[in-house]
């Protein structure tokens, strides 16, 4: 990777305007903010309704400086595609197009879509914005809710089924860079971007939101909920970059090193407050065996972590 | 230059005189060998276009807006099921006033699961703010899809070329296919008054409240219920400009002349038949039988459907004794729409014909020429013994 960006190094021009509709403590505000200063200003950008709908302001003001195209739920990497094939027949190459969409429209009714346009390989960068559950809707679970998390359609004792793993689902489609991040390491997430954007083809993000509204904590602790899912290894920060899976940033830093129990993490938030004790432990117990895989694999591959380990 | 061709090679020899810059569709059946051939003429280097084989209609219509809104003239075909499948996306080209044509080629809609002719699955769309044109012959298709580029471009509102599946679409019929200079000297490249532009940004189809509201200059911007005002004035309009094209294109070509209603001896008729489609050809046999047995009885093909042309439809049809409207589709549990939509054009005149509804040949069940002569006989024999509902034709059980 390149010459890491600190927050010195940032650019400062301002795509996202403050004031915006976001909720405070919102994570996408913060990934959001960031990722457009990778995307820069020659950028098209394709938005399904989701939070960021209403992030981006109702008409007729709007709270960002690119050009968006509002999409209909299960269209978004359709929608993409057809900027894309106006622009090539209007003979122009240069312009990045970014789909945005939240996790619902991304892992449910997007996926569709999402699917097709990857296996057309499509030039474009695709980013899942995942707070896990439909939030702009009212919380209702969606297929990238976590188990046992509280929402108003899983009311009671959580969700029963586990996350879907969509970039795993994404990278099966064989395409060149898949990456996960989280707006709680937003420079990593820009340098990841600034990495995609010399790349062509489809590029997927997957980026961890944390929610207070939905989840159910203060919103001054946005920041470090998105941070003790990445230190507890249940949300993980990767890429998969031409095939090749590696570790990046602090996800990187927790091989071989000691993990955050998770009980930490669920603790924090009112929608796993349903969890006993035996399904914190199960939890606990699967992310054990995750990280375990994790090193043996880092054993037979010796680069797993990467030639540039920090 | 006359070719001997399908309906679908027809529609697509339209949509390459067209220019039309990005292509995408999903295939279903009677629709498959347009989008085929226009692949062909794209992968062969004959048009200059982006052909895109998408994984769905949903994602057919949405490549469609997103071209369109993007500055690029946008073609997608699809039939029946594919069509509902679009639903959502067909409101929102409307909405979203894009200039999209799209060929539905005219087909029964499941359950059961019939692939044949009727004209159910265009009806089912009537008032999604689409225009739509229905052709009677392979001539009207070609002509139709370069008028429907014109016509969605003046008024910045989607089209839909209807023609009906297997009658038209795999029948091969002679057609003129005109020079495309000759083409382009009648139809411009497509100017969008705005399209997504990082030079002029701005954020489209975005949330609107139900009241209007200041910008942020302080000055006054529409609400919803202005945006759809403006699209059904708008709408309105396309019927004088439908007519304006029709004028044009009949002096650069030689055809048409009938953008409305295309009548058939209807001059001195008593009697009218009317319906949409390939059928308003397959009546002028069975009028010129009639006429041979003494009634004054005239037949007239719909040709725009929606706007609704009301005035055409009055000119044409006061002072006959009755209209009889024959079609593959219906309002269920009502009757059928077109019916519907004549009784409404004539109610405010005082000397309105009766009007006869008659049901037929859905899910592709066979038209027979006896069964129009007998009922349209009939209609004009004892017009009033036939009395306010649809009656279905060809029913075996």
């Amino acid at each position: 990777m390149a010459s890491k960006t600190t927050v010195l190094t940032l650019p400062e021009d301002e795509l996202v305007h403050p004031g915006n509709r976001a909720c405070a403590g919102c994570g996408l505000s913060i990934a959001y903010r960031i990722a457009l200063k990778a995307l820069g200003r020659d950028t098209i950008l394709v938005v399904p309704p989701s939070c960021l709908t209403v992030l981006q302001g109702l008409y007729p003001i709007a709270a960002t400086q690119l050009p968006c195209l509002n999409v209909t739920f299960a269209s978004t990497a359709a929608g993409a595609t057809g900027v894309l094939g106006a622009l090539r027949a209007l003979g122009n190459t240069s312009t990045t197009v970014a789909a945005w969409a939240g996790d619902g429209g991304t892992s449910d009714i997007g996926i569709q879509a999402l699917s097709g346009a990857c296996e057309r390989g499509e030039d474009f960068i695709f980013f899942c914005y995942d707070n896990e559950a439909y939030m702009n809707t009212g919380v209702q679970r969606s297929g990238t809710t976590p188990q046992g998390a509280i929402t108003t359609t899983t009311p009671f004792s959580g969700k029963r089924q586990q996350k879907k793993d969509v970039p795993s689902i994404i990278a099966a489609h064989g395409i060149g860079y898949v990456a996960t991040a989280s707006a709680s390491y937003p420079l990593d997430l820009f340098d990841k971007i600034k990495k995609a954007k010399t790349m062509s083809g489809p590029r997927y993000f997957h980026i961890h939101i944390p929610c207070p509204a939905g989840w159910g904590f203060e919103p001054r602790y946005a920041v470090k909920l998105g941070r003790m899912a990445v230190e507890s290894g249940l949300f993980d920060l990767y890429e998969i970059e031409n095939g090749k899976w590696r570790l990046t940033g602090a996800s990187r830093k927790l091989i071989g090193g000691k993990r955050r129990p998770v009980k930490d993490y669920l603790e924090t938030q009112s929608r796993f407050k349903g969890l006993s004790e035996k399904r914190i432990d199960k939890i606990q117990k699967e992310i054990d065996a995750k990280w375990d895989g994790y090193e043996q694999a880092m054993g037979a591959q010796k680069d797993i972590a990467g030639p540039d380990a920090e | 230059m006359h070719i001997i061709e399908s309906g679908n090679v027809a529609a697509a020899h339209g949509v390459k005189l067209a220019r039309a810059q990005v292509i995408a569709a999903y295939p279903i059946t009677p629709q498959t060998p347009l989008t085929e051939k226009l692949s062909e003429f794209v992968e062969a280097g004959e048009m200059k276009a982006q052909y895109i084989p998408v994984e769905s209609e949903h994602s057919a219509l949405s490549v469609c807006i997103a071209a369109s809104s993007t500055g690029a003239r946008a073609f997608t075909a699809t039939s029946a099921n594919g069509l509902l499948y679009m639903v959502e996306q067909l409101h929102w080209a409307a909405g979203a006033r894009l200039p999209i044509v799209m060929c539905v080629v005219n087909r029964g809609i499941g359950a059961p699961w019939t692939v044949w002719n009727d004209h159910q699955d265009a009806m089912s769309q009537r008032d999604a703010g689409w225009i739509q044109i229905y052709c009677a012959d392979h001539q009207q298709i070609i002509d139709t899809v370069i008028q429907a580029y014109y016509l969605a471009e003046t008024v910045s509102i989607p089209v839909m070329v209807c023609y009906d599946g297997y009658i038209l679409s795999h029948t091969y019929m002679p057609f003129e296919l005109t020079d495309p200079e000759k083409i382009d000297a009648f139809l411009p490249p497509y100017k969008p008054a705005y399209a997504l532009d990082p030079a002029n940004p701005a954020n489209l189809n975005t949330v609107t409240l139900p009241d209007i509201r200041p910008d942020i200059r302080g000055q006054m911007a529409p609400g919803y219920m202005e945006i759809r005002h403006d699209l059904h004035v708008d709408l309105r309009r396309a019927i004088d400009v439908t007519a304006d094209i029709d004028k044009k294109f009949s002096v650069a070509f030689g055809r048409g002349g009938n953008p409305f209603l295309e009548p058939y001896r209807c001059d001195d008729a008593e009697f009218v038949a009317v319906c949409l489609g390939s059928l308003s050809y397959h009546l002028r046999d069975v009028v010129d039988a009639l006429r041979k047995e003494g009634i004054a009885v005239g037949v007239a093909g719909v040709r725009l459907y929606r706007p609704f042309p009301d005035q055409a439809v009055i000119n044409l049809l006061v002072g006959r004794k009755a209209a009889i409207v024959f079609e593959k589709a219906l309002s269920y549990g009502n009757q059928g729409a077109l019916y519907g939509d004549i009784k409404a054009a004539l109610y405010p005149c005082a000397d309105r014909p009766l009007v006869h509804n008659y049901i037929l040949g859905l899910g592709g069940r066979e038209i027979q020429t006896a069964h129009l002569l007998d009922s349209l006989r009939t209609s004009c024999r004892t017009p009033d013994a036939i009395g306010d509902k649809p009656v279905w034709l060809g029913l075996k059980m």
